[in-house]
């Protein structure tokens, strides 16, 4: 299938997922405008918003197997199979997060309709920023995502820590929305594109490389999107953010935002700069290491469970810049594998807590687990394969993840990053073994401890799953480490579209 | 045209002095629309006609209007005497702020824009010509950008929908 992005049919194509969702959303709005608000219209709209994404996943599926290709100039969105992987990974993180959702809310008392609404529309901003190939698109959809959250983490605003995550991260958000803005506008000044294969296109025939227009954009740019996932010394709001947010919006954030950013920064790098690969790359080999060192030390020292998991996820930002660093096919390929269990297992271990915990969850320590192997070895053993997945432990789809991301960085020549990341992984046992300690060696305090534990029966589905999955291609990883390596193969030189041909006319 | 750029531009700085001098929250508001217009009135004479309206309609109407709502709903009151002192932290930053804007303006009086984003002579005054302002502005805007101005739509409903869900006492 050939596609004219220049044509309205084109677009609506390439853009089919991101409408699905939009409309989705929109519709969903009105509906939640005429219901009552009841817990069980509230539920019912959390299955329909869960609908949409569902709809748009078979969407994007299609789009993948389609294998659609740009005819003519190439405009806004990308349409390679990398997109794909990544929208297919958003969406199953907002799937996810909506199922946790569906229950959290009632218990908690928040019944805002408004939340699934939000939530869809953070996924399309998601996905327009992980699928922009113009800088516009790319800044509007990160907005998108970002506005969206930063209601969604204040959504529960009779919590005082709901409303000072939501200020912190708007505060922090709009600083580093601004740097990112700069850092375009530089790069637009510098190369008079916005377009990601124009500018990469300009750095060559103009030779850009040392310009310090460009440099200084492209620092910029490094400085928004490591406030953006999250990465030392750009994390400090990441900590108090994720603790007070409801815990499904945590995940959510965690998993999914993160993705869509990094997927970002991915393409930026790749696309626009890959010329560049020996200024950037010692910058990200930096931020790489000092993420992975900051995040899992500082997590050793948590108590609560739930600020235990947001450092985890700095660290995990660590692991995968790492993978970023040596720029190639091998490394884009290895960080779309590890995301994409990242995702699962990230919001899994969330997962457990959204079902342990009450008020927020921010009082869950370690210890609040103990005997849950007892009352509820399924969950425990749950928890267990997603904490040792989150460890990187052999047989599990994380330690395929962390090797294959290793054998990336080894095989470019990362050798000491490499040891870094072995290292820190072995500092991230030191917090995440307690958990499982806990849950199979301490008694419980009395036989009542656990009895407010209940797991839905979907839920219950949807967990047995990811845990298979996490266990499955952590043994058997063939099939999908090919599928990631053709995702990321849009990023080898004869998948693009030469840009020669839409380029404007020279400046005289 | 020299007279009324003059005329305007000295309005403008007089207008915006006066804005930041007033004890009156509400004089204030005023003297910025004064500003506003004034500006709007060197867009024209740029040739800019359709930025002259949206400077007018947007600025000096609707958000000064918002302003001036949210002082008087605030019952904002005068500044009484004693209270900025001439010389606070923030009136020093403001006036080195604004040292420095001039000092880049100076210097950008002989700066020569980047290669790669210079139009060749005469572009932009042939599509004048050819389309006038509405259209050379619409139709880039419906065809070249039309996935980034449906995202800035989609985000500003996300924006709504979200200040009302925080704001809102019941729902």
């Amino acid at each position: 299938m050939s596609l004219d992005l220049q044509k309205g049919l084109g677009l609506l194509i390439a853009l089919l997922p991101e409408t699905i969702l939009a409309v989705w959303a929109m519709a969903l709005l009105l509906v939640a405008a005429w219901t009552h608000k009841d817990p069980r219209a509230l539920r019912r709209i959390g299955w329909v918003s869960l609908a949409g994404i569902g709809v748009a996943f078979l969407a994007v599926a299609w789009l993948w197997t389609a294998h659609p290709r740009l005819e003519g100039l190439p405009t806004s969105v990308a349409v390679d199979p990398f997109r794909w992987a990544v929208d297919a990974i958003i969406l199953l993180g907002a799937g996810f997060a909506v199922l946790l959702s569906i229950g959290y809310l009632e218990r908690e008392g928040i019944l805002i309709p408004e939340y699934y609404v939000l939530m869809l529309l953070a996924t399309v901003g998601m996905m327009l920023l992980a699928g922009g190939e113009d800088l516009f698109v790319l800044f509007l959809g990160l907005e998108l995502m970002s506005v969206s959250s930063y209601v969604l983490a204040g959504i529960d605003r009779r919590r005082e820590a709901s409303a000072e995550a939501a200020l912190k991260y708007f505060l922090l958000g709009a600083f580093a929305s601004a740097f990112l803005l700069y850092g375009i506008a530089l790069v637009y000044g510098a190369t008079g594109s916005t377009k990601l294969g124009f500018i990469g296109f300009q750095v060559q025939s103009l030779q850009l490389a040392t310009h310090p227009m460009l440099l200084a954009g492209l620092a910029l740019l490094l400085v928004g999107f490591g406030f953006k996932v999250a990465a030392v010394p750009f994390h400090m709001w990441t900590p108090d953010v994720y603790d007070g947010a409801p815990t499904p919006v945590t995940a959510f954030m965690a998993a999914a935002t993160k993705a869509a950013a990094f997927a970002a920064l991915i393409r930026v790098l790749l696309r626009a700069v890959p010329l560049l690969h020996d200024t950037w790359s010692p910058v990200v080999w930096w931020l790489a290491a000092a993420t992975m060192v900051v995040g899992n030390l500082v997590a050793l020292n948590q108590k609560s469970l739930k600020r235990m998991l947001a450092y985890s996820s700095i660290a995990h930002a660590g692991y995968l810049l790492t993978a970023l660093v040596s720029g190639s096919v091998g490394g884009a390929a290895a960080f779309l594998y590890y995301l994409l269990f990242y995702t699962l297992m990230t919001i899994g271990a969330f997962a457990v807590l959204v079902y342990k915990g009450r008020d927020g969850e921010r009082t869950v320590t370690a210890d609040d687990l103990a005997g849950l192997a007892e009352s509820h070895p399924w969950l425990a053993l749950f928890m267990t394969i997603c904490l040792l997945s989150l460890l990187g432990f052999p047989g599990t789809a994380g330690f395929i993840g962390k090797w294959y991301i290793l054998t990336s960085a080894i095989g470019s020549g990362y050798a000491l990053l490499a040891t870094i990341m072995v290292l820190a992984s072995v500092v991230s046992a030191g917090y995440y073994l307690p958990v499982i300690m806990a849950m199979y060696m301490k008694p419980r305090l009395h036989a009542e401890v656990h009895a407010d534990v209940s797991v839905p029966r979907v839920m219950r589905g949807v967990l047995t799953a990811v845990a298979v999955a996490l266990v499955v291609f952590g043994v058997w990883p063939s099939g999908l480490l090919k599928t990631a390596r053709a995702g990321a193969r849009g990023f080898l030189p004869d998948e693009v579209v030469p840009i020669s041909q839409g380029v404007p006319a020279a400046p005289k | 045209m020299t007279f009324a750029f003059w005329f305007f531009a000295g309005a403008a700085i007089l207008a915006s002095f006066l804005c930041i001098t007033r004890r009156s929250p509400v004089s204030s508001a005023l003297w910025l629309i004064t500003t506003l217009f004034n500006v709007a009135a060197l867009f024209v004479l740029l040739d800019a006609h359709f930025l002259a309206a949206v400077q007018v309609l947007v600025y000096a109407g609707a958000i000064m209007v918002l302003f001036l709502f949210v002082i008087m709903l605030l019952n904002l009151g005068d500044a009484a005497p004693g209270e900025n002192p001439r010389w606070s932290p923030s009136r020093v930053v403001g006036f080195l702020a604004g040292l420095g804007l001039l000092a880049e303006l100076l210097v950008l009086r002989s700066a020569v824009p980047p290669d790669a984003i210079r139009l060749p002579p005469g572009v932009v005054a042939g599509e004048m010509a050819g389309h006038g302002a509405v259209q050379s502005l619409a139709v880039p805007l419906f065809q070249a950008y039309l996935v980034p101005f449906e995202i800035t739509s989609l985000m500003l409903l996300a924006a709504i929908v979200g200040a009302v869900v925080l704001a809102k006492r019941r729902l």
